[in-house]
């Protein structure tokens, strides 16, 4: 028998797929045979064992339609979109996918809190919040102890880290 | 400097010094980073991508570690260079598809280089000669505090480093080592190995990148999770893994030289008398090859060449490479002729 896609060289490797419920089979040559099993692999990439698992969690029926609409206002993309490519489309695409993000990552990383670095500047602006929640639990035990000048004070200086606050996040 | 100077120097994490060099080739870290709230690449326009590139390029000639390296549009080098780039380590696989909005730059000692537009805006490479990956953190880490003073990245308290491949998010990071473990596949003991390095979260892939086998007996190993775990906590847990294969490795060699020496040293001795003579040969057989000259050099059995121009011939012998040092394109038969031609001036046969 000849190999099925050069018609040169003896047909020595079998293969069967199943396409759709759709058996077909072919005779290939060794060369054939390794240059199709090249291809099958990359088709096999990455992105498509993610579409693969992206449904993990989310219990199917009408729900899951509306998810797949589910659009990020930042970029546009659709989480059906994801589920296509496997890549999201931009940072805020995390927080738009979030719920279904969930368990997708839980499965590839077994987490889901990061504890590396932070950069820099996320830092200070962290710690700025921080000091803005430590004055407001002043404030409020300043007012049950009516000293209403020191809680004066104390909303103006929360109102000046909040504009500081505020500043840098239009700058960014 | 430029791309053609690379020709005639070998980058310096391929000196073949550092810890374990016997057997760890090279330590590799890798960062991914996003601008904030702009669309990762594949979903970016061309005007988001150009903007990417500006930004990042701006910020990047800035750092010390890449002062006087090389910056390059991949639209304006043709394809034989980009292939170069690749048999370089210096750009993947992908990088080198659409040259479109993509840019590489690459430090004068090629151990630190950028991809802007690969898969993420920035893909941040750095290299060490040997079992080093703490010196490679280090320069990495350098260079992100650097980079993040300048430009905001997408980042989120909850997920870290934000990608475009939920697989990589996190830290963004990807630490490796390229390991040479010959005689632990002669004596077929490498399958159990790989093995379990999977079942401990980490993957393994050939010399030449993702998707491809391993050839020459030569295993990049690298960390899969990049969630989760502290910077420091990835690159230790590789750290410890890779330490207990080094020494499989070194008990397999002892081993081989106290149960099989003959065996072994006329192995080792026709590798090397093939290379030193043969008129045609193909980069597959080169690549085995060497590897075993190379174990030869490790061994003490082979005395007259050193790691560092074992390490110049695996680079060297790759397509473009010849192509490049040949000043044209050439056939594969013309190849396989210049390839055992160099590699007989390497090793020193007039």
């Amino acid at each position: 028998m000849l190999c099925d896609i050069c018609g040169k060289k003896q047909a020595t490797v079998h293969v069967t797929e199943i396409i759709n419920n759709q058996i077909s089979e072919m005779h290939l040559c060794e060369d054939c045979a390794r240059e199709k099993s090249i291809q099958m692999e990359q088709q096999f990439g990455v992105s498509d064992l993610l579409a693969g698992i992206a449904d993990l969690g989310t219990p199917l029926g009408e729900k899951t339609k509306e998810e797949l609409k589910l659009k990020c206002d930042n970029c546009g993309m659709s989480y059906e979109d994801f589920k296509k490519i496997g890549r999201l489309g931009c940072g805020e695409c995390y927080d738009s996918f979030r719920k279904n993000l969930v368990p997708l990552l839980k499965r590839i990383h077994g987490s889901i809190q990061h504890l590396g670095k932070t950069p820099l500047k996320i830092v200070k602006e962290v710690k700025r919040k921080s000091e803005i929640d430590i004055l407001k639990e002043k404030l409020q035990e300043a007012i049950q102890r009516e000293e209403f000048e020191e809680a004066a004070k104390l909303r103006d200086k929360i109102r000046e880290l909040e504009k500081k606050n505020q500043k840098r996040k239009e700058e960014r | 400097m430029n791309l053609d100077d690379l020709l005639v120097r070998l980058g310096e994490w391929l000196k073949g010094e550092g810890p374990n060099s016997e057997i760890v080739m090279s330590s590799r870290i890798r960062l991914a980073r996003n601008l904030d709230r702009i669309p990762f690449t594949h979903w970016a326009d061309k005007k988001e991508k150009e903007n990417v590139l500006e930004a990042l390029k701006n910020a990047l000639k800035e750092n010390e570690f890449l002062q006087g390296g090389i910056f390059l549009l991949m639209k304006e080098i043709d394809e034989l260079d980009r292939v170069f780039l690749l048999e370089r380590h210096l750009v993947s696989h992908e990088f080198i598809q659409k040259p479109d909005s993509k840019a590489v730059v690459i430090s004068t000692n090629e151990v630190v280089s950028g991809m802007i537009n690969e898969e993420d805006h920035l893909r941040l490479q750095v290299m060490q000669s040997g079992f080093n990956l703490r010196g490679a953190l280090d320069i990495s880490q350098r260079i992100d505090q650097f980079l993040s003073e300048r430009l905001n990245f997408a980042f989120s308290s909850e997920w870290g480093y934000l990608t475009a491949c939920p697989t990589n998010v996190g830290t963004g990071l990807r630490a490796s080592v390229m390991l040479h473990l010959p005689v632990l596949v002669f004596t077929k003991q490498i399958n159990k190995v790989i093995q379990a390095i999977t079942r401990l979260g980490l993957t393994a892939r050939g010399f030449y990148g993702e998707g491809t086998e391993a050839t020459g007996n030569f295993f990049q190993i690298s960390n899969q999770v990049t969630l989760g775990q502290r910077e420091e906590d990835i690159v230790d847990n590789l750290e410890r893994i890779i330490r207990q294969v080094v020494e499989y490795e070194q008990n397999a060699r002892q081993m081989v030289m106290s149960q099989e020496r003959e065996r072994i040293t006329d192995r080792i001795r026709r590798a090397y008398g093939i290379l030193k003579n043969a008129y045609i040969i193909s980069s597959n057989e080169t690549i085995e090859l060497l590897s075993q000259v190379r174990l030869g050099v490790d061994l003490g059995i082979i005395k007259d060449i050193d790691r560092r121009q074992l390490n110049e011939l695996f680079i060297f012998i790759q397509p473009a490479h010849l192509q490049k040092l040949e000043g044209k394109k050439l056939t594969a038969q013309q190849r396989d002729v210049k390839r055992a031609q160099l590699i007989r001036s390497k090793l020193g046969v007039v």
